[in-house]
Formats: C-alpha cells, sequence, structure tokens
C-alpha cells in the first residue's frame, strides 16, 4: 500500500478517456499517445495508431523519469521512421540518467505540437490533509521551479471539491485562453479526484490548432489502494519500478506474497553481503530495529530492512523466513553473521503460530546456518509468546544453533545490543 | 464527562463486524477492571441478526445482534462508539453512516489499506461533527480501566501484566499498534501506569493525529505526562514542534521519532507504514527529533532510552508532588481460556466421539486413509468407496463391480412396491424431496427389501450348521417358516428372472468361492420340484452371493469380519442406497408430472366398522 508513479503513458491515455466521457465540449483531447515496449512490433502498433505514419512525431522513454530533454532523451520533430531508428538505437541498453544506471525499456510517442512560447501553462494537483491544491502558473516549462512565486495556489476543500472554489476569479489573468483554461483545471480536477490520483503534473500544456488540450510532459502518482473503487479507469495500468531499480527476485516475492494476503510482508535488500539480517515483526518495530543496528555503528552491515504482521499464516511466514535465510545464506563471512528475529509485544498475531513457520525454515537450513556460523537472537512478546519461546528455546538445543530468546520482560531491541556489542 | 475525554469506564460501543476474539477480549478486559457492564452494547453482522455469547468474567452473556447499524444504534442509544472492523472496501460507508449518526461520538477504523482520499474525507467530516476517528490502519486504543477497543494489548494476561486495568497518569499516543502495545509495557514498568493509548495508525491521512490527542490529553487533568512516538515521514511532528512554541502544550511529553536509519538506507525505501517515507529533509527523523528537542519537548538518544527518558520525567514529578502514584488495584482472579489451556498443553479431556473410517482434518479428504484424490484418480466408483467407508477395505476391482451391480439391481422395482408408493404419495402432498425420500425408506424392513438381509443370514447359518439343503428344507418346513430367498410372485423355472441371472453369470465368472450360492441352487432344485415359482429370487442371489464375495476374500475379512458385516445389517444398507435413487426418481417424476394431492378412492377401502 503506497504511492506509486505512473507511466505519461497510461495518464495521458486515461485522461483523454475521462474527457471523451464526461465531454463538456470546451476542452477535448484526442489522446494520441503510443507506447512501444521491446515485445512491441511497429506495424501492428501503427495499424492501431495510424496518426503515426501521417504526422511529424516526438518520441522520449516513459519510466519514471523526467528532465528527459536535459538528458539527451528527447526526439522531436521527427517522421515514424525516425522514431523507430531513433528508438531502436535506444531499447534495451543501460543508460545513465544523473547518477542512476539504468536499462531503457519503454517509450512514449506521440505527435508533435509546435506551438508559441508564451502558450505553455504549467498545473499540479497534489494533496494535503484538508485540501488539494492545484498549482497554476501561465509560464510553464522548464522554468517554472525558478519562478516558482508566480505560481498560483489554489487550495480545493476536501469537502465540497472544486464547485466550492471559484476558478473563474483564481484565474483571472490568464489571458486570451481563459475560458477553456479554466475549462481544463476543471475538468483535470475532477479526473483527479475521481481516479485515485495523489499527484499530477502537466508541465507544460498547450492548445493544438482545433483548440484542443495538449499536455506535452506529464507526472502523475496514484494511492494504490483506490485500485477497487477505480478498477474499470484503471483497467490495464501498470505499476512500474523505479527507473534504475534493481529489486531482486527475492523482494519480488516477497511482494507477491505481501499482496496475496491480508497479511504484511516487507523485504529491501541492502547489502547482500551484510552480517547482520532482521527479521522483525511490526511495521513500527521493524523501523526500530534498524534505528538500534545502525546507532551501534553496524549500518554498513545491516543486510535488510524487514517486516511481517497482521497475523500472517504460519504457511507465509515460513515462505518469507526461508527467503531471508536462503539470502543470507549465500555467502559465508568468516566474522559469522546474525540474524535477529525480533518484534514488540504483539496486539493479535498469534506468536506460537507466527513462529512454527520461522522454526520449519530454520530447521530445514539447519546445515548452513551452522556453516555459516550464524548466531540467533529472538526477542517477542503478545498472545501465546510464552508458547512461541519455549518453542525457539527448544530448538536451539535440538538443532544445536546458539538461538538466544527473550521475552516482554527484555527491552524490544536489547537483542540488538546482545548480539553486536 | 471532560469533554476532553472520549472513554469512560461507562462508555459502551458497537462492534462492527463479527469479530468473536475482539469481543471476547473486550470483555475480558471489562472484567478485569471491574465494569459492572460490558462495554460491548451490539455487534452489526450484515450476514446475520440474532444473539452471540460471550463470556463476561466467570459467566456468559448474550450480546444482540443486528444486521444493520441504523437498527444497533436505534436499540442501544447509549452506544457512542464504534469500533468499526469492516474491510478496506466498506470501511468508508459504514465509517461515514455512523459519523451521520446523532448518536455516535467516536469510530475506531480497524481496515488497513482505506485509499487516502477517502480518509481525508471521513477525517474532513468527523471535524465538522466535532467528532473523533480513530485509524484507519490501527489497532485502535484504550484507556485503562475504562474502555478497550478491539484487540488493543491483546490478551488478559498482557492488560494485566502492563497495569492496563486501572488508570495511571501518563497519556500515549502513536502512529503503530503494535509498539503501543510495547510502550504501554514500557510504561508500565517506568511509571505508575497508562492513564489512555491511542495507536492513530500507520497511513499517511490518519482520522486524528498525534497533535490533536496530546492536545486532548493536555486538557484532561488526570494526564500528568505525556509519551508518543513518531515516525519519519509527513510534517505531523513539526505541527506538535510549533505547539511546543505557542505553550500549547505545558505538560512534560517525552517523544521519539522512528526512523533514524533512514539516512544510512537508499532514497526511497518505504517502510512498513504507508505513511513512512521521508518526501523531505523536514521530514526525516533525524531532523524531527532535533525540532523537538529544541521546542522543550524529552527526546532520548535513542529508542533504547525512551523508558529511562519517561522514567526520568515520571520520578521528577513524583518528587515535585504532582503525581501520587496510582495504587494497585488486584485483578479478579480470572479463568483461563478452555483453547489456550488446551493449546499449552495444561489440562486434557477424554473426547466423546470416535472416527476411524475418514478425516477431513489434513490437506487433503481421506476415506479409510486413501486421498479423496487417489479415490477419484484410480477409479475406486461407488463399489470402491463403499468398501472404504463400510467395509474399511480397499476392494478388488471385482468385489466394486459387484457392489456397483447390486446398486444398479436394486435401484428400482416400479412404482407398486411399498416404498415408492409412499414416496410417491408424500411428493404429492407436496413435501420435500427429503420427506418424500424417507417415507419411502421407512417401509424397508422385514417385509419389504429385508429378505437380501434375511437369505443371507439364513443359508449362511445353514451351511456354517453343516445341513444338507434337503435337511434345510425340512427343518424351515417344521419351523413353519418359508426360506427367505426363495421364490418369486410371476418368475418360475420357465420365466427366469433376468436380473438373477446376470448376477448368477457375473458371480461365476469373477469368484473364487461360490459356496454358499451353490447350496442355494441345490435348494432351489428340491424347492422348484414343488412349484415352479420356487425359484431363487433376486433378493435371496444378492445376500447369498454377497456372503461369497467375502468368502472369496479371505485375506481382506476374517470370519469374525464376515459375521459382523452381516449382523450389522450392511445388507440392508446396500439396498437402501440403491433404492434410494429410484425412489428419487419416482419423487422427481412426480414433481415433474404436477401430479395433485392422492386419496385413496373409497371404492379401495372396505368400510367395516361394527355399527
Amino acid at each position: 500500500m503506497a504511492i506509486k508513479g505512473i507511466r505519461e503513458y497510461d495518464a495521458k491515455r486515461m485522461l483523454a478517456d475521462f474527457l471523451k466521457a464526461g465531454s463538456v465540449g470546451k476542452c477535448s483531447y484526442d489522446g494520441k499517445v503510443a507506447l512501444i515496449t521491446p515485445e512491441t512490433d511497429f506495424g501492428s502498433l501503427e495499424k492501431v495508431n495510424p496518426w503515426l505514419a501521417e504526422e511529424k512525431l516526438v518520441a522520449k522513454p516513459d519510466q519514471l523519469f523526467g528532465k528527459r530533454g536535459k538528458h539527451g532523451l528527447l526526439l522531436i520533430d521527427a517522421d515514424w521512421k525516425g522514431v523507430q531508428k531513433w528508438v531502436k538505437e535506444r531499447m534495451n541498453k543501460g543508460t545513465k540518467v544523473g547518477e542512476i544506471e539504468g536499462m531503457l525499456t519503454h517509450f512514449l510517442v506521440e505527435p508533435f505540437t509546435p506551438h508559441a512560447e508564451d502558450e505553455e501553462w504549467y498545473v499540479a494537483i497534489r494533496d494535503e490533509r484538508e485540501n488539494d491544491v492545484i498549482y497554476f502558473s501561465t509560464k510553464g516549462g522548464i522554468f517554472v521551479e525558478e519562478n516558482w512565486d508566480k505560481v498560483k495556489h489554489i487550495k480545493v476543500p476536501i469537502l465540497g471539491g472544486i464547485d466550492k472554489v471559484d476558478l473563474d476569479s483564481e484565474l483571472a489573468d490568464v489571458g486570451s485562453k481563459k475560458s477553456e483554461v479554466v475549462a481544463f483545471v476543471k475538468a483535470l480536477y475532477n479526473f483527479y479526484a475521481e481516479n485515485g490520483f495523489s499527484y499530477l503534473e502537466i508541465n507544460p500544456f498547450t492548445f493544438d490548432k482545433s483548440g484542443g488540450i495538449v499536455p506535452l510532459d506529464m507526472v502523475a502518482k496514484v494511492d494504490d489502494t483506490a485500485a477497487f473503487d477505480c478498477r474499470n479507469t484503471w483497467s490495464g495500468l501498470e505499476f512500474p519500478k523505479a527507473f534504475g531499480s534493481t529489486s531482486s527476485k527475492e523482494e519480488e516475492y516477497v511482494k507477491y506474497l505481501d499482496e496475496q494476503s491480508g497479511a504484511s510482508l516487507k523485504l529491501t535488500i541492502l547489502n547482500p553481503t551484510g552480517r547482520v539480517w532482521t527479521m522483525v515483526a511490526g511495521g513500527g518495530a521493524s523501523v526500530i530495529y534498524s534505528d538500534t543496528v545502525c546507532d551501534i555503528g553496524f549500518s554498513k552491515e545491516l543486510a535488510n530492512y524487514g517486516e511481517y504482521s497482521g497475523d500472517p499464516s504460519r504457511e507465509l511466514t515460513y515462505e518469507y523466513a526461508k527467503t531471508l535465510l536462503d539470502l543470507m545464506t549465500r555467502e559465508k563471512d568468516p566474522n559469522g553473521k546474525f540474524l535477529l528475529i525480533g518484534g514488540g509485544i504483539a496486539n493479535f498475531t498469534d506468536v506460537a503460530k507466527t513462529f512454527t513457520g520461522i522454526i520449519q525454515a530454520l530447521t530445514e537450513y539447519k546445515k548452513k546456518l551452522i556453516d555459516h556460523n550464524i548466531k540467533i537472537y529472538v526477542r517477542r512478546g503478545g498472545p501465546n509468546y510464552k508458547e512461541g519461546l519455549t518453542k525457539m528455546r527448544a530448538l536451539g538445543d535440538t538443532l544445536g544453533l546458539p538461538i538466544e530468546v527473550y521475552g516482554p520482560e527484555t527491552h524490544m531491541t536489547k537483542i540488538v545490543s546482545l548480539a553486536l556489542k | 464527562m471532560n469533554p476532553a475525554e472520549i472513554f469512560s469506564k461507562d462508555t459502551v460501543s458497537i462492534v462492527y463486524g463479527y469479530q468473536q476474539n475482539a469481543i471476547q477480549r473486550m470483555l475480558d478486559f471489562d472484567a478485569a477492571c471491574g465494569r459492572e457492564r460490558p462495554s460491548v452494547a451490539a455487534i452489526v453482522n450484515p450476514s446475520r441478526a440474532g444473539l452471540h455469547k460471550v463470556f463476561f468474567g466467570r459467566n456468559e452473556i448474550l450480546l444482540p445482534m443486528y444486521k444493520t447499524l441504523k437498527e444497533a444504534t436505534e436499540k442501544h442509544s447509549d452506544a457512542d462508539v464504534i469500533v468499526n472492523f469492516s474491510s478496506q472496501r466498506s470501511a468508508f460507508p459504514t465509517t461515514m453512516e455512523a459519523l451521520e449518526n446523532p448518536n455516535i461520538r467516536t469510530v475506531a477504523v480497524i481496515a488497513e489499506g482505506v485509499p487516502e482520499r477517502k480518509a481525508r474525507i471521513l477525517a474532513a467530516t468527523a471535524k465538522s461533527k466535532g467528532k473523533w476517528i480513530i485509524g484507519p490502519a490501527t489497532v485502535g486504543g484504550l484507556k485503562a480501566g475504562c474502555f478497550k477497543i478491539g484487540n488493543t494489548a491483546g490478551t488478559i494476561d498482557n492488560i494485566i501484566e502492563s497495569k492496563l486495568h486501572r488508570p495511571g497518569s501518563v497519556g500515549f499516543v502513536s502512529k503503530s499498534g503494535g509498539l503501543s502495545n510495547e510502550c504501554y509495557n514500557i510504561i508500565a514498568r517506568n511509571t505508575d501506569g497508562l492513564y489512555e493509548g491511542i495507536a492513530i495508525g500507520g497511513d499517511s491521512y490518519p482520522g486524528s493525529t498525534l497533535l490533536e490527542h496530546i492536545l486532548r490529553y493536555e486538557q484532561i487533568p488526570e494526564v500528568k505526562m505525556i509519551a508518543a512516538l513518531g515516525e519519519i515521514g509527513g510534517t505531523e511532528e513539526l505541527k506538535i514542534v510549533d505547539a511546543l512554541k505557542e505553550g500549547k502544550i505545558k505538560k512534560p511529553l517525552v517523544i521519539w521519532v522512528t526512523g533514524t536509519c533512514s539516512k544510512m538506507f537508499p532514497a526511497g525505501v518505504q517502510f512498513g507504514h504507508a505513511g513512512a517515507k521521508a518526501d523531505s529533509a523536514l521530514e526525516t527523523a533525524d531532523a524531527k527529533n532535533e525540532a523537538l528537542n529544541k521546542a522543550g519537548a524529552v527526546v532520548p538518544e535513542s529508542f533504547d532510552d525512551y523508558g529511562a527518558a519517561i522514567k526520568g520525567a515520571y520520578d521528577k514529578l513524583v518528587t515535585d508532588g504532582v503525581i501520587k502514584p496510582a495504587e494497585e488495584i488486584s485483578v479478579p482472579n480470572f479463568p483461563m481460556d478452555y483453547n489456550q489451556a488446551v493449546k499449552e498443553g495444561r489440562i486434557r479431556k477424554p473426547s466423546q466421539f470416535i472416527c476411524t473410517i475418514s478425516n477431513e482434518k489434513g490437506e487433503e479428504l481421506l476415506y479409510n486413509g486413501v486421498p479423496i484424490s487417489e479415490v477419484i484418480n484410480e477409479g475406486y466408483g461407488i463399489g470402491g468407496v463403499i468398501g472404504l467407508l463400510w467395509f474399511k477395505k480397499n476392494l478388488p476391482d471385482f468385489a466394486r463391480k459387484f457392489l456397483d451391480i447390486v446398486l444398479m439391481l436394486t435401484a428400482d422395482h416400479g412404482p407398486a412396491v411399498s416404498g415408492a408408493h409412499n414416496a410417491i404419495v408424500a411428493a404429492r402432498a407436496n413435501k420435500d424431496i427429503i420427506s418424500s425420500l424417507v417415507s419411502g425408506l421407512l417401509t424397508i424392513g422385514p417385509r419389504f427389501g429385508g429378505a437380501i438381509d434375511g437369505a443371507a443370514q439364513g443359508f449362511k447359518a445353514a451351511v456354517e450348521s453343516g445341513m444338507t439343503p434337503e435337511e434345510y428344507i425340512v427343518s424351515m418346513k417344521k419351523k413353519g417358516v418359508n426360506i427367505q430367498g426363495i421364490g418369486h410372485r410371476v418368475k418360475s423355472v420357465t420365466n427366469p428372472d433376468m436380473r438373477v441371472t446376470l448376477l448368477k453369470k457375473f458371480v461365476k465368472e469373477t469368484f473364487k468361492e461360490t459356496k454358499l450360492l451353490d447350496y442355494a441352487l441345490e435348494v432351489e432344485a428340491i424347492t422348484t420340484q414343488k412349484k415352479g415359482n420356487l425359484i431363487l429370487n433376486v433378493d435371496g442371489c444378492i445376500g447369498i452371493t454377497f456372503v461369497d464375495l467375502l468368502w472369496s476374500l479371505p485375506d481382506l475379512f476374517s470370519k469374525k469380519e464376515v459375521d459382523e458385516i452381516i449382523d450389522m445389517g450392511c445388507l440392508n444398507a446396500l439396498f437402501v442406497v440403491g433404492r434410494s435413487m429410484g425412489i428419487f426418481g419416482h419423487i422427481f417424476d412426480q414433481k415433474r408430472l404436477k401430479q395433485p394431492l392422492y386419496r385413496t378412492p373409497y371404492d379401495e377401502i372396505a368400510y367395516m366398522s361394527d355399527e
């Protein structure tokens, strides 16, 4: 559950559909956008989008990063053949964007819209607790940030919405295209509010010869918990990884487990060769364990951030634990490693049950745990904690593994210093 | 009640969602607190109305259950708290409904994953009405000795351990539900205990904020000091900084913002809570801790020192005479939950039933130890299943087939026989199919269908006693009893019953042992000399060949087992299973034909009362 960036292609596609469905005549957008992926067949793409062969085009990577012009990744005023060549030269190639290395895999193509420099408007919308904020400027384009004081802030109350705002007077000095701009801003707000967005930015937008809206560059983030409410308008929507993201197979697997259940499972690998591994219950407690490891001076050795919570089943906990144990027993460290099985005092998570899953995984990895000289520290409380802790202690004896076990009488993060100091 | 208070010892709530554990835990807390009235007035269960039985202390009580919130609030107008367990999809409409209700002042929203826009609408709506929302994405919170939301603070042991059954002097608020329980423990160990604790939930837009609860504690005289936990991400803690600077918080505030490790992490790690991600330098834990410290809050060095910082602030208040430590109140001795005791291996009890034929508790359903997948894939058929469930044997193929044949042969014998007749009459009285079936089956006994069993028992006893067929016939005649399994109304030697012919053929071809059939045929040879229709009938043939089947499988069935199977009435059971198919056929036939109520015509009845 989080705020996730979406492709410019999807944002524009959804905007075009939205404006078509609720067209009030005043603002329309032809939605001519196409996405090229490594699997795209140019011929079929052209069949679906005949305008590709008829118009002058713009092409750019569509992978959640901006400033594409600055990074030399913007093709303007090209024909379809030129676009194909340009994309082929860059597809599946490693590229450095700022500090980040990544692979270019997705390209957006749309018609090239020549326009006057003074016909570039800026609009963005984001949320605050009690209202949304519309940011608007008649001086759109790359210099918006420098001229931020000229950007108008319009607050739209969460109760009441855009109808409570007098856009006509808020946008009084927009100039000749005022009525079109006002109509579009209003429509864009409704698009934002009704489709689970938490951030939208069009910088800039302009108008084509027939008066249609042209969003030249668009950034959008959605709140993925709105997926059910927005299941119709979000159909086909992808949540791409950040450019250059190197999330591993294991992280993807835990994400999959997380999405499959009502419980919560998280895993981020920070340093695969790190010596300190954490398997902590609870979204809040897991952060504190990481804090404590860093406080003691082991931030470089901290291998992962993760948590499990929300009363996961025995099977789920087993899968999660196995994934972690597999990762931590890949490379040996001459100084040995630490596994911190931590957690606060649970409210309703059944400690004995979740520990059964962890114990099953530990039992399976017995030999590797001994080979890698892994010391295990446990701290936990909550429903059936006594049973869970007793099982953990017994496991240490039967497997011949060094396992130290503590309950609620010991401070939550004490095992961190016990292990590392 | 002080308007800053949300809960009191008299607070009663309505629980939305049939959360049996949470409800029991709330009532256990109530009993530990010595509440006279349970804190749950009613339950809303959209799928069922009625009553729910729970323990209140040692006694069981009934809680009313309604299908709608409207009905529950109408019937229990003194309940002003809703503990809303509805799912992420329905949390919004149900909470809005609760907020619109004039009786309701506080709604705790437990669901995780409520869309942010909806959470913001809930928060703004509550604010506009002067109401409170705790959550979403929270376990809730509790007021020590008064009221507990849902699963907060877990089981009764923990509640007593953390002294939550009586009020102390510390007000606590955090985002995390799990950590709040941890902190109740820390507070119990370092002070005279918790006064109230709230977990606002880990989302970006909680219905009520850390600051709102801190300011509320500020207005409650019994709260002498405040403890809080903040988190990386968001600007909520900076509002606390502002409030400190403006002098709105005068009581000692011990606060720690977690997530100091984020500076060591690559940008963009999303921690467990949705809101836990710093989007700017101001939102980092270090920046917030420093700002809070500068503004006058007590900020420990790390979470390790959080307890010590709380103790320091508390001890000072005691020294200064601000706090007179709360008295310890003993908790009534609490009976252990049966399930818990079983789990911990503390008690044992003899079971009431034994079952040796099937087990549905494992990964896969087992019939006498054979997984259902094997039953289907290996083609056990009905005969094979009967073998597993009735005899607890894995029958060979010919035995399975024999049972299949028996079921087919006994499936129906026309509408005139008593079973079918009764079922037809019942079906025409528009009775349901089960009643109609049973009215037919109930005629099965010594005169109808029972001959199978009788023939098997009679012939088997005769053979085992060593009588010759001749002697058997004579002995039966002496007793004046007809030989069961011999004789047919219309069929005869010259007009044989096809069913018997088929069965005999199958048995002769496949059975190792046909001793009883051979014996019966010798009997038949004698009886048919007397009268052409005294043939081995189908009932007799089934009963007799069934005994031969068991005798053909000496490795599977011992003599004792064979006797047991015959004595238990398995043959009658076979007839019942077979004939049920036909009876259902007649019932459906009548229903399809829309036949009216049957009434026996007068001329079928001889009225011969004495007048």
